[in-house]
């Protein structure tokens, strides 16, 4: 059963062309690339993410890039090169949690309000909708700042402030997608054969549902690594001394723009482009797997073969074919 | 006939709407309302708890009302929103609507200006790779909204900033401080304000100043529009009345441009409302990167106070703001589309 | 081809539509989709030919081939010609122009066939502006609103949005559409498969009144034989991309020739069926088609022929052309071809 269950969902990757195709492994290769990174992040690094002197020497403030330096140093005389790789660590961690978070919240609600419908339902879609119109960095800034009191500044307050985002998101998706399978003729017959509503919800709707969940889930994971960046930027993510964080050594690097230091900002800031990108191309490559609508039909014309056809006045002209069964009809 | 069964039924839906409008800001304001009463201490603690002497705080305390129950403070919170005054900020004595004066009308400068980047980079683009489907504007088109949506908005900045730098464009605030300062702040609008003093070497400064955050905030919110155009053009395409047309013998051009690109904007009005939220987290960035003196700024040096009657009267202002345009927008689509009036 | 080129003497002077020999493919990636293969017939003006077939036989995909509206992956061979004028290979530009005042075509789903952000107004004012720019205002009006009325729509309704009117009435304007320009030909596909039956005896009248009073040509493409024994003066019935047999409507319908023609009579309900008929099997795969006579794996007369050679097209003595064994030519048949087509055999043609 798992077996096919994966095999269902792996088959169409398999069988995707052309441009889907490569944008889904483009997006695997760069966020492999990052997992990797993040998890070897101690080895990989030539730094701690708060170390400021090696052997007793002091690393040089905003020194340009150079041997001990590749990637330079910044105003906290961090190792630039050093933040951005256990920065890799950070954001994934944080992306895994949240996700799993609004997964964990979102799916359900979504499920339970889309299926019972009735004022419950109606009472949902209304916070719901209005968290969700609700500018999201204001939202995840002031859920962050709330728990920084209790929790501290760490990966877990940044992780509950951007699940705060997504989960009306999920919420949304599922019970839309709820209410529209519902209604389907094949649930309403399981309905009428008196299937228990158990069975029904989880066989019928949760199976169907839950293929939109792992393109959603992958284009929000993309989303949240630039919410993690805001909240950086902004102070109010992951304080420097608990980790490395690239949206808060941008906000350290804006200064130097002006001045021309130029690699304080340029390495976080395309970390987090890449990753981001990663996701992106990785979820609008489920998207397009899993969406045959969108996905590209082959638009080549074919060749008519000159054959002997329709009107068999051909068929006369090619005396006497070979004979048991076989098709008479050359090329 | 035409025209009264159009209009009575575009007023029902207008009337319908804005009854719906209600619970939403209603929900928004408690939301935020319960929001501000969880954080720890009260406002006047939070904020003063470090400066001032215990007694003094007691009796600021009961001046403010934080001792009443909280019921009764939630009654004059949504009393506050009503009658527009949102009480006056706790560190700086500045009354929330004269923040909103000064620093909301320039976020709304900032926005409206990055809104047009927006539409004018995103709607010939995805129009675009629509129409010419696994052509190179296709290819370009959606290699650009992938990458563009992966900028954070201050990265972007920062990246702008270093070749203004070379350039010596500006790079920081409203106006040059010169300028600023003589300038007459009537609507405080500044590109309005310039003009109405007729002083184009001002107005000329406050653009150049506009022109980077407003170019930075509306390129990367451009890459979803572009998506979200391209899809909907695709799909218009293959629409049963695009093929109608063409079996009538209507020329290519006209189909796609009156009845493709036309039903393909339709959603498209709908999700730019949803981008004006986005585009409002993103001013509070991009205020951040440049300097520039917004709401969103404000709201951030509050915060860091531990403000919370100017965090709370600042939300609220954001939160009223969204409903306003998602409500204004499905106008508009009452407007373009038939079909909406009469649902 | 001597079977079908006497067909046009009969007919008496040149038709206004003549197909020959007519393929349109789909590219799929794979396997191309022979969706029409070799399909050839003629329509005389004033004439309606109604073109029958189950489910994707190809049907549409032959409507839509005569005028040139097809998608990018179709290849299309053959002639097509209008009034003597060759139609296959004519410049997107100049086929456009035929489109509307020429050939015609009505689609199977009213409901979204109309734009709906453009009032009935719009749509009528863009199909006359397109094919007679020098139709002013009121004479656009005028014309407009005369078709609409001819299909019972009133001119207190010409301003409003296509949501506004129910299916039968948008079928009725997207007819109007059509006829305002006078059209010679008109293709109508399914013009009545989604509407209700009151409604669709309205629709047939309107294309009867159509043939009298303008002598415009029909290709009534339906599965609804019921349709064509109303409607047509001929029939062509057609299986698998191909046409298996082409005649008078009543002459196909007392003493059909094709034993695909007869099934399909045979398990057509009317008042006096007594049990239900119908043809075992499936249509075929169009991309695949079973070799030889593409209807022998279904076929209760196979032959061993018929899994052999691909039928050839002969005239019966009742004017039908039928493409089948049964009924010659005698001397194509090899030797021992008549005998029944055994069942071993006919399954291993069907895995074919």
């Amino acid at each position: 059963m798992r077996q096919r269950r994966l095999s269902r969902f792996l088959g169409p990757i398999r069988e995707s062309t052309g441009v889907s195709r490569w944008i889904f492994w483009i997006g695997v290769a760069i966020v492999a690339f990052f997992v990797i990174l993040a998890v070897f992040a101690p080895l990989l690094a030539p730094y701690g993410f708060d170390q400021v002197s090696a052997d007793g020497v002091r690393f040089p403030k905003q020194g340009s890039p150079d041997g001990t330096h590749p990637f330079g140093t910044t105003v906290g005389n961090y190792d630039v090169l050093s933040r951005v790789i256990w920065g890799a660590r950070t954001a994934i961690e944080v992306v895994v949690l949240a996700v799993v978070f609004s997964l964990v919240i979102g799916v359900p609600l979504g499920l339970f309000s889309g299926y019972v419908g009735g004022r419950a339902d109606r009472v949902l879609v209304l916070i719901m909708d209005a968290l969700f119109a609700f500018p999201y960095i204001l939202l995840a800034i002031v859920i962050a700042f709330l728990l920084s009191d209790k929790l501290g500044q760490g990966v877990v307050t940044a992780a509950i402030a951007i699940t705060a985002v997504y989960v009306p998101q999920y919420f949304r998706v599922v019970r839309n997608h709820v209410i529209s399978v519902r209604e389907e003729p094949y649930v309403d017959a399981a309905r009428a054969l008196g299937a228990p509503r158990r069975t029904i919800v989880s066989r019928y709707v949760l199976q169907n549902v839950i293929q939109s969940v792992p393109a959603l889930a992958t284009l929000n994971a993309a989303d949240a690594i630039l919410t993690l960046a805001a909240l950086g930027f902004l102070g109010y993510g992951i304080q420097p001394t608990d980790a490395a964080e690239w949206g808060y050594d941008l906000q350290r690097a804006i200064d130097d723009a002006g001045a021309g230091i130029w690699w304080t900002g340029l390495y976080p800031g395309l970390a987090i482009v890449l990753l981001v990108t990663g996701f992106t191309l990785l979820g609008e490559g489920l998207n397009d797997v899993i969406n045959p609508l969108i996905r590209a039909r082959s638009t080549a014309k074919p060749e008519i073969e000159e054959q002997p056809g329709g009107e068999g006045e051909a068929a006369i002209l090619s005396m006497d074919p070979p004979r048991g069964g076989e098709e008479p009809r050359g090329p | 006939m035409k025209e009264s069964s159009g209009s009575s039924g575009l007023r029902t839906y207008v009337l319908t709407r804005l009854g719906l409008a209600l619970p939403t800001v209603l929900i928004l304001l408690t939301v935020v309302f319960l929001l501000m009463r969880v954080a720890p201490g009260d406002p006047i603690t939070a904020a003063l708890g470090a400066r001032l002497p215990a007694k003094e705080l007691e009796k600021r305390k009961k001046e403010a009302g934080y001792d009443k129950p909280i019921l009764q403070q939630y009654g004059e919170y949504l009393g506050q929103v009503v009658t527009l005054d949102l009480g006056e900020s706790v560190t700086d004595n500045r009354s929330v609507t004269s923040i909103l004066a000064e620093n909301g009308t320039a976020t709304l400068e900032l926005t409206l200006a990055a809104f047009t980047v927006t539409l004018l980079v995103g709607i010939p683009l995805g129009l675009l790779a629509g129409r010419y489907r696994d052509g190179p504007w296709d290819v370009g088109g959606r290699l650009y909204g992938i990458v563009i949506y992966a900028f954070p908005v201050f990265f972007l900045g920062f990246l702008f900033q270093l070749l203004a730098s070379e350039v010596g464009w500006p790079t920081s605030g409203r106006a040059s401080p010169i300028v600023e300062f003589d300038l007459n702040k009537v609507t405080h609008f500044y590109l309005i304000d310039t003009l109405i003093q007729g002083d184009f070497n001002a107005f000329w400064d406050v653009l150049q100043h506009l022109f980077l955050p407003a170019l930075v905030l509306g390129l990367t919110i451009s890459g979803v529009l572009i998506r979200l155009i391209r899809v909907n053009l695709l799909q218009t395409m293959r629409g049963d009345y695009v093929e109608a047309a063409r079996a009538r013998g209507v020329s290519e051009r006209r189909v796609v441009v009156n009845h493709a690109f036309r039903n393909a904007m339709v959603p498209v009005v709908t999700v730019a409302g949803l981008q004006f939220a986005i585009l409002l987290g993103g001013a509070v960035l991009t205020e951040e990167t440049f300097n520039w003196p917004g709401i969103g700024s404000e709201l951030v040096r509050y915060l860091n106070q531990r403000d919370y009657v100017a965090v709370q009267g600042i939300v609220t202002v954001f939160a009223i703001a969204v409903v306003a345009v998602s409500l204004l927008i499905d106008l508009i689509n009452a407007f373009i589309d038939p079909r909406v009036r009469y649902r | 081809m001597s079977a079908t080129g006497d067909n046009r003497e009969r007919g008496g002077g040149e038709p206004i539509l003549d197909v020959r020999d007519l393929r349109v493919w789909y590219g799929t990636g794979g396997d191309p989709v022979r969706a029409v293969d070799g399909v050839s017939f003629s329509i005389g003006a004033g004439e309606t030919l109604g073109l029958v077939g189950e489910s994707g036989c190809g049907k549409s995909t032959l409507g839509r081939g005569v005028i040139g509206l097809l998608p990018d992956a179709a290849a299309v061979a053959g002639s097509v010609r209008y009034r003597g004028r060759e139609l296959a290979g004519l410049p997107v530009k100049e086929m456009r122009e035929l489109r509307g005042p020429e050939l015609g075509l009505i689609f199977q789903e009213p409901m979204t066939r109309l734009d709906p952000l453009q009032t009935i107004e719009a749509h009528f004012r863009e199909t006359l502006r397109t094919h007679r720019p020098d139709l002013d205002d009121d004479e656009v009006r005028r014309r407009s609103l005369e078709t609409l009325a001819g299909m019972g729509i009133p001119r207190t309704r010409f301003g409003q949005y296509p949501h506004e009117f129910s299916g039968g009435m948008r079928q009725r304007i997207m007819i109007a559409l059509a006829l305002v320009l006078e059209p010679k030909v008109l293709i109508a596909d399914e013009p009545t498969t989604a509407l209700d039956v009151i409604v669709e005896a309205q629709i047939l009248g309107i294309l009867a009144d159509l043939r009298r009073n303008f002598d415009t040509a029909i290709l009534l493409i339906t599965h609804n034989l019921g349709i064509v024994a109303e409607a047509c003066d001929r029939v062509a019935v057609m299986y698998a991309g191909e046409i298996a047999e082409e005649g008078d409507a009543r002459e196909v319908f007392a003493e059909p020739a094709h034993p695909y023609t007869r099934e399909l009579l045979r398990s057509t309900i009317s008042l006096e069926t007594t049990g239900l008929n119908y043809i075992p099997g499936a249509p075929p795969s169009l991309i695949d088609p079973p070799p030889a006579c593409r209807f022998h794996p279904r076929c209760p007369n196979a032959m061993r022929v018929c899994a052999e050679r691909h039928p050839i097209e002969v005239r019966t003595k009742a004017g039908q052309r039928v493409s089948c064994w049964l009924h010659g030519p005698e001397e194509q048949i090899p030797e021992g071809g008549r005998e029944p087509l055994e069942r071993e055999e006919l399954l291993e043609a069907e895995e074919a």
